[in-house]
């Protein structure tokens, strides 16, 4: 059974309005079967794509669209693998033109191994994104300094990393994140590091308002399985954000009333 | 007037017969339309211009379409 979620938890970004807090990719997947059915299992409303050419020697290989149905979950393409400002406004015309909406996700790296957000080719970016009619969802250094800045440009979302992008680390950073969120007026998502269903709850727990990972679930031994699992895990931790954590104390507070032992 | 042209598709060389629109290149290449996205020389062509968009010898084209990513 899932589990209840107040009705009307719902969160919103440029103007729509979603009930599932996790938002996946759709990469590193064996095949388009597995793609679909993760997906469907993750219960995510939205999915990251990316913008790659098409392959002109087999025009009839399957197509994402055709397993995961566009007109069912919003499609939020990506500037991965973007590593000027340049490529990745270039990149976003070009998914503009072949699906017909403005919602995109931003993200412009540094170079490996660390692939680190260049925030000042972001800034770039998202100007040039911002000023063309983009709706732009963005990934950026858990730097609140940055994040108010591209807020203050007129980004529809803010996504910090919590971790490098694909390390499976988790949430390094659950301070750092507080504060951007406590500063955030728009919606601030967890994008990158999540590797299990714990690291979900965390992001989850201090307040993002969802979860976006790729790797956790398509990298998970059984993807399907870890799919539900972090379905729940964002489920649970939104949940426990909502009710409110006890204090934290140093010492033991016994749960069995003192009174009434026997002597 | 029939003319040879050079294109360069997705970073490849190749030799076509003029006059060729975009319409009739993508036609002629089997895609679908629908689902995918055409930039000639670093400009957007829209879906709705294909038909009229004349290509010239030595365009470059970028034909893309949506794959899974993250």
């Amino acid at each position: 059974m899932d589990a209840p979620l107040p009705a009307g938890d719902t969160w919103t970004v440029a103007g729509r309005s979603f009930r599932s807090r996790l938002v996946v990719g759709t990469g590193k997947y064996k095949d388009f079967q597995q793609t679909a059915a993760a997906i469907e299992a993750s219960g995510a409303e939205i999915v990251t794509v990316a913008v790659r050419r098409v392959n002109l020697s087999d025009p009839s290989a399957p197509l994402l669209q055709d397993h995961v149905d566009p007109k069912k979950y919003t499609y939020l393409p990506n500037t991965a693998g973007c590593h000027t400002a340049k490529d990745a406004v270039r990149t976003l015309r070009l998914a503009r033109e072949a699906g017909g909406w403005n919602l995109v996700k931003l993200e412009v790296l540094g170079p490996p191994p660390t692939l680190y957000p260049d925030m000042p080719a972001t800034f770039e970016a998202a100007e040039a994104l911002i000023k063309d009619g983009f709706e732009v969802m963005v990934y950026c250094a858990d730097d609140p300094v940055a994040a108010r800045r591209l807020e203050d440009m007129g980004c529809v979302a803010i996504m910090p990393l919590g971790a490098p992008i694909g390390s499976g680390l988790g949430v390094q950073n659950p301070a750092m994140l507080s504060i951007m969120i406590e500063q955030a007026k728009v919606p601030l998502l967890v994008d990158a590091g999540v590797g299990t269903a714990s690291d979900a709850a965390i992001a989850m727990e201090i307040g993002c308002t969802a979860v976006l990972l790729n790797s956790a679930i398509a990298h998970a031994t059984d993807p399907v399985r870890m799919a539900r699992a972090m379905k729940l895990a964002v489920e649970a931790g939104r949940l426990a954000h909502l009710a409110g954590r006890m204090p934290r104390r140093m010492g033991a507070d016994p749960s069995s009333p003192l009174t009434g032992l026997i002597r | 007037m029939r003319t040879v042209m050079t294109l360069t598709l997705n970073g490849e060389s190749r030799a076509f017969d003029g006059p060729l629109s975009v319409a009739e290149l993508l036609a002629g290449l089997g895609l679908d339309t629908s689902k995918i996205a055409v930039e000639r020389n670093e400009e957007i062509v829209s879906r709705s211009r294909y038909a009229q968009t004349w290509l010239g010898s030595g365009d470059s084209l970028e034909i893309v379409h949506f794959i899974g990513g993250g």
